[in-house]
């Protein structure tokens, strides 16, 4: 009878580190840490040494010196006699504006064209796959300024509404090749606005909130939060009753009139744009490198949300469907009760992907003059100061800043929808 | 008595199904006008294609070719609609080769159609006989190409030499040798000067190659690769230069050289999109096995360079190669621009097909990986023979796509200044002659783009089909 006896132990030897896979991982990680460490102290000293050579060495003061330059579109205050941080501040909040509304109307056209594309209508199935081909295999730069010089060459002078040439869109939208401009929204019995940050790193960062849409928001909030107490009760009524009362005019009405009444003690108007001069003044002008950018980057990305709500669609197997109708629901229900919560699951984390290449994308902006970060921060104050290394570190920065929260909020949607494994 | 009157005893024969149930009348009642939605759809998207075509149709074909100039182009017209395709025609060869000098502009035709050879045995072998007749054409196109440019009679020889074989299954497999040779001929092609600096830095892999091979009975496998490592590169710093100079003193292989400021145009896209696929595809399989690696090093390693180079536009990473690259660098080092934005276009494309071969390798059974194991192979031999061929093949559709994005993002350097087709219509645009074009020029430049990326994806699925194993 033999018994189990253990390996023998062998002692350490120096060649384990190479031939025996316990030791091999050790070895390999210290290689590649010291390699990685060499690498990296490697570049920093020829940094240093460059910038040495320059005269230049690395300091971050100059964000807080006046920037000498000006900016035509901005959502703040500015002015060229503020600083550079100020500057890309202003430059931060372009750059959030246009990613903002590119996602949200690259949204709507993406699901349109994409539940078209699945339609049994050949005609406009085949003119969707012609707007998805089309858009996605062109460089969107391409688009950009392909937009851009359209608009700026083919709609008419402002010169040309006082002759007549040129009508305005319903009295109120003026196209004009210098950009479009649209109503601005006014309140007569205005709150004022609250400013924060005010006298913070030499001004740079302080801006306004007006009080107005603070109150709005927090007025159709409320409204919403009650027309989901009602629809609660109604879903209580019905677990016991088997009855559902008529609750939609009651929803609609806590969210609408309060809302409505709001506007009317502000004083809510439009205040249209008019022709003045050589130009319109009043309401709001969307200058035409905004428009060119936002609509490029809307469409092009719009293609790619077409064919993720398609394959979305399409992959829940034809047996849910069935499924569905089995059980009695009706084509609306079926649609929202057993689909979209299984095709969204599917949708959302590419989607969330390309709202992040969109983001990514509007830093094209500097081909056609939209001032958002890369173009103040990694253009104008860049060749301004002379900083490069500094100006394209806190660029990338921030870029990485806005990508990761986009990204952590596609982890936390993943790991919330997740399917449950054994 | 029978009280039947009549029975049919034989059938009745088939009658032709209703008109309207068939043929191209049933056929648009069920595509087109099954309900009132579709109606209303369908006559919207008449509507489309009907304003669609009757605006451009005639623009179209009422095109101008033989205008220098847009004043020109309108005097033609006199008012009628119709595209000036003279600004294509007069730029023509600006915006496929950007300023290379005119005498020497065989040597990127040379380039591309070698490039189709190269490629052509890796991504279809053998070829059915459709593909033999369309590389038939390509092949008369080609020599056509090259007698437009003016090529010496030696660069047909090469051309045929090397593309004629691609026809035979087994000796297109031969071409495979040329298919790793061809960056270095492409090198040489486009830069020019000395044949010999190109040839001795390959002659340093062959060294390091024969150092291992002789070496690795002697002293082992691992040693065997580091010194074969360091003869290379002890080969490529202090050698290839001497060497290079010495051979060219011999038998000098000389092509006029060619400043890299003088590329531009769709060759330089091309150049920029196949250095970086050739770059991008071993980087980013290097990494993405980093990532899903146990070292807690290199994983670290591997997933902050990813996830850096990804939450960045690549625009920043151009704004490095044409500002910083050269201080991260030891003081004194100049090198050229479009080396500078080569190695960052491959950097950033390695980091998003790193993430694609990650999913591919994520989509594959435990299985595999267990069953490798259970087989005794080591890592790189489970790796190279079990793992990534299935994982390869699971992420082609996103490779090719990242492929693709890979070449339309080399657009974007025009931003820093270099002159693809972008910078050259911003060019062309502001000269006097075609000042205030817009349609005709990026329209073309938009048809050159479309041409090859849709291309790359139809092909994308055909490699799908062709690799597709199951049932």
């Amino acid at each position: 009878m033999s018994s189990m006896t253990d390996a023998p132990k062998e002692p350490f030897r120096l060649s384990m580190l190479i031939y025996d896979s316990r030791f091999r991982a050790i070895t390999i990680q210290v290689v590649a840490l010291i390699a990685f460490i060499a690498g990296v102290a490697w570049i920093v000293n020829n940094t240093i040494q460059n910038l040495e050579a320059l005269g230049k060495t690395p300091d971050f003061g100059f964000l807080l010196k006046p920037a000498g330059y000006d900016i035509n579109q901005r959502l703040i205050e500015y002015n060229s006699q503020m600083t550079h941080a100020r500057a890309a501040f202003v430059g931060l909040l372009n750059t959030l504006l246009v990613a903002a509304l590119g996602c949200a109307l690259a949204t709507i056209i993406g699901i349109f064209v994409g539940v078209l594309r699945l339609s049994k209508n050949w005609l406009v199935g085949r003119l969707m796959t012609v707007y998805v081909e089309t858009l996605r295999n062109v460089p969107v730069l391409l688009w950009i300024v392909f937009l851009m010089a359209i608009i700026s060459e083919v709609p008419p002078k402002p010169a040309d509404f006082r002759s007549g040439k040129a009508q305005m869109l319903f009295d109120s939208i003026a196209i004009t090749n210098r950009g479009i401009y649209i109503p601005e929204p006014l309140f007569s019995r205005s709150l004022g606005d609250i400013t924060v940050l005010k006298g913070v790193l030499n001004d740079s960062f302080y801006f306004s909130i007006s009080l107005d849409l603070i109150v709005l928001l927090a007025v159709f909030l409320g409204g919403l939060i009650i027309s989901g107490l009602i629809k609660r009760r109604a879903d209580r009524i019905q677990e016991a009753t088997g009855e559902r009362p008529t609750t939609w005019y009651l929803r609609l009405g806590v969210v609408i009139l309060p809302t409505l009444i709001v506007l009317y003690l502000l004083g809510f108007h439009l205040g249209f744009p008019q022709l003045k001069g050589f130009n319109f003044k009043g309401g709001i002008h969307l200058r035409n490198s905004f428009v060119a950018l936002w609509i490029a980057l809307s469409l092009y990305t719009a293609a790619f949300i077409a064919e993720i709500v398609r394959s979305g669609i399409m992959a829940i197997s034809k047996g849910q469907t069935e499924a569905a109708a089995a059980l009695g629901l009706r084509s609306g229900k079926i649609m929202s009760l057993v689909i979209l919560p299984q095709a969204l699951r599917i949708i959302i984390p590419p989607l969330i992907s390309q709202y992040l290449n969109l983001t990514k994308n509007t830093s094209l902006a500097i081909a056609v003059g939209y001032m958002d970060i890369t173009g103040t921060l990694g253009g104008i104050t860049l060749n301004q100061t002379g900083r490069e290394l500094e100006c394209i570190l806190l660029l990338m920065l921030i870029y990485l800043t806005i990508s990761l929260s986009i990204s952590s909020v596609m982890n936390w949607y993943n790991e919330r929808v997740k399917l449950m494994e054994r | 008595m029978s009280e039947q009157s009549y029975v049919r005893d034989e059938m009745l024969p088939e009658l032709p199904p209703p008109a309207t149930e068939v043929g191209i009348i049933g056929w648009m009642r069920e595509n087109l006008f099954s309900g009132w939605l579709n109606t209303i759809l369908t006559l919207i998207g008449i509507a489309i294609v009907y304003m669609a075509v009757s605006a451009a149709l005639p623009w179209f074909l009422n095109g101008v070719w033989n205008a220098n100039s847009l004043s020109e182009c309108r005097e033609i017209l006199q008012g009628k609609s119709g595209a000036c395709w003279g600004v294509i025609r007069d730029r023509f060869n600006q915006l496929m080769f950007g300023f290379y000098p005119h005498e020497e502009q065989w040597r990127p035709v040379l380039a591309f159609v070698l490039l189709l050879v190269a490629i052509a045995p890796i991504l279809f072998n053998p070829m059915p006989l459709g593909m033999k007749i369309g590389w038939g054409g390509f092949i008369l196109v080609g020599l056509w190409l090259l007698r437009l440019t003016g090529a010496p009679t030696l660069a047909y020889l090469v051309f045929l030499a090397l593309a004629l074989p691609v026809f035979h299954e087994k000796m297109a497999r031969k071409i495979l040798f040329f298919s790793a040779l061809f960056p270095f001929v492409m090198v040489w092609l486009m830069w020019g000067g000395s044949a010999w600096y190109v040839i001795s830095a390959l002659l340093g892999f062959v060294i390091g190659y024969l150092a291992f091979r002789l070496l690795e009975p002697i002293i082992g496998f691992l040693f065997s690769i580091i010194v074969s490592v360091l003869v290379a590169i002890g080969w490529w710093f202090f050698l290839t230069a001497p060497f290079a100079a010495w051979m060219a003193g011999i038998i000098p292989l000389e092509l006029t050289p060619v400043e890299s400021r003088k590329f531009g145009g769709l060759m330089l896209s091309v150049m920029l999109g196949v250095t970086g696929i050739v770059g991008s595809l071993p980087l980013g399989i290097f990494l993405a096995l980093g990532r899903q690696s146990d070292l807690l090093i290199v994983k670290s390693i591997s997933v902050g360079f990813i996830e850096f180079i990804r939450g960045v536009p690549l625009i920043t990473l151009l704004f490095v190669a044409s500002t910083l690259l050269n201080i991260f660098l030891p003081p004194g080092t100049e090198f050229d621009i479009i080396l500078r934005v080569m190695i960052m276009v491959t950097l950033f494309s390695a980091a998003y097909m790193a993430e694609v071969i990650r999913g591919g390798l994520a989509a594959l059974p435990r299985g595999q990986y267990e069953a490798a194991d259970a087989l005794g192979l080591d890592y790189w031999k489970a790796q190279r023979l079990v793992i990534m061929p299935q994982a390869l093949k699971i992420s082609i559709p996103g490779i090719v796509s990242t492929f693709i994005g890979l070449f339309k993002d080399t657009t974007l350097v025009s931003i820093i200044g270099l002159l693809d087709m972008l910078g050259l219509a911003n060019a062309i645009r502001a000269t006097t002659a075609w000042n205030g074009i817009i349609w005709e020029l990026y329209l073309f430049i938009a048809f050159v783009f479309w041409i090859f990326c849709f291309s790359m994806s139809r092909y994308s699925m055909y490699l799908e089909r062709k690799l597709q194993t199951g049932h």
